[in-house]
């Protein structure tokens, strides 16, 4: 069995990254986990947090991602997010606009769906947290 | 027989609008390149979304608790028909060619007794439209402000899209837009995108482990899938319409260029014929004498 998998992280407007990785550290709707080579088929809904990759030359690269969805497999794994960036790119700015807009929706958002926009701006808070940012 | 100086303001005239047409076309070409980058940037994602819905969908389809942007609303008589065309004219056939097609749908389906919605994108195929099925759009997207169509206009319209769904507005959604083919050849296509259709052939992917459950995860996909056909699409037209606007630019600048020529010829024979009337003055004239 190889022992790397092939990291993929698109987003809708582009191909944000194509690398060879040793390890990839998900952040899952219901759990960060962490996918290794010879990972069993998984597919899972994502929240906003970290992507992890540890590259094969060792190194450690942090991907940004705000939903979306990964698709987990022996010898690879797709992230499929709605918006994804490196981490260097996520600055306050982007942070306060993705903010504004999840508040925005939460605002308007009916009875039933309260609950998970409310969860999706908590997440997002300790993101910015994470990232060094002001998380108001 | 118009004067010498009106075919010689004529000519010039001809010569500025060639002028124009030939930046417009060059432009064209600029803008097309950069769409056709965009279009083919979006395709992994969108690849990669038909792939994994496709595979969920044909293990949920049949049950029970299949979601209803999936199953449908179990019945066919509200048509939303979202009609994309460009916010710009001077594109030859572009918009016309979704507008017929979008027309000719409406009327069959009009036909059949069903009842038609029409939601437009772009200035140009809603005044198309309003002539003679005014009374069935209900809405409008406007993108002449946006340079550069990015996925949040696709969400917005979709958006838009999904709470008329979700509010039973209609049963069957269906954009049209054009798919590129080339600069000269774009094609008018029609796509259904609610419920979302389901190849005959697609295989269950049952061996994956699900978080959270196969519902759970379609139920969040598919509104997703909507807005990235309606990107995918979006994209489509904007190449389409760059590479439309650039043939129809070429083929006007070439005309242009035809007929300084045939007006250079008729310019040349009046002056000809200028001088010959004059010098057969001057000649009996002196044979007068």
């Amino acid at each position: 069995m190889a022992d790397t998998l092939q990291f993929d992280l698109v987003s809708p407007e582009r191909m944000v990254a194509s690398v060879a990785a040793r390890a990839v550290r998900i952040p899952g709707a219901e759990g960060d986990m962490t996918a290794m080579p010879g990972h069993t088929p998984a597919l899972t809904t994502l929240r906003p947090g970290f992507v992890t990759v540890e590259t094969d030359g060792g190194e450690d690269q942090r991907f940004v991602v705000t939903g979306g969805f990964a698709e987990v497999g022996a010898e690879s794994v797709s992230v499929l997010a709605e918006k994804g960036m490196p981490g260097a790119e996520f600055t306050q700015e982007v942070y306060a606009d993705i903010l504004a807009e999840a508040r925005a929706k939460l605002d308007e958002a009916p009875q039933e769906h309260m609950d998970m926009l409310a969860k999706l701006v908590a997440d997002l808070q300790a993101l910015a947290t994470e990232s060094g940012l002001r998380p108001d | 027989m118009p004067s010498l100086k009106d075919l010689k303001n004529r000519i010039n005239s001809v010569k500025s609008t060639r002028k124009i047409t030939k930046a417009m076309q060059m432009v064209a070409a600029a803008k097309l390149r950069r769409a056709q980058e965009a279009a083919e940037n979006a395709r992994p994602y969108a690849e990669r979304m038909e792939a994994v819905v496709n595979g969920l969908a044909a293990s949920v389809q049949g049950s029970d608790t299949a979601p209803r942007l999936l199953s449908g609303t179990g019945s066919e008589q509200t048509h939303l028909l979202v009609v994309m065309t460009a916010e710009r004219g001077l594109c030859g056939g572009f918009n016309s060619s979704i507008v017929k097609i979008a027309r000719y749908r409406a009327e069959k389906l009009i036909g059949e007794g069903k009842t038609v919605k029409i939601l437009t994108v772009g200035k140009k195929g809603r005044e198309q439209l309003r002539r003679d099925l005014g009374d069935h759009l209900i809405g409008h997207v406007d993108l002449s402000d946006v340079k550069r169509v990015s996925y949040d206009n696709a969400r917005a319209i979709a958006e838009d899209v999904l709470g008329r769904f979700a509010e039973g507005e209609f049963d069957v959604a269906t954009i049209f837009y054009n798919r590129f083919q080339s600069v000269i050849s774009q094609i008018p296509t029609p796509q259904q995108i609610i419920p979302a259709p389901v190849p005959e052939d697609a295989e269950a992917s049952t061996l994956y482990d699900y978080e959270p459950s196969e519902e759970a995860i379609l139920e969040d996909l598919l509104p997703r899938s909507v807005a990235t056909q309606i990107f995918a699409a979006l994209l489509e037209n904007a190449a389409s319409e760059q590479g439309a606007r650039m043939s129809a630019m070429d083929n006007a600048t070439r005309n242009a260029g035809d007929m300084i020529d045939k007006l250079t010829i008729e310019y040349n024979r009046s002056r000809q014929a200028a001088i010959t009337k004059e010098l057969i003055e001057i000649i009996s004239g002196a044979e007068a004498l």
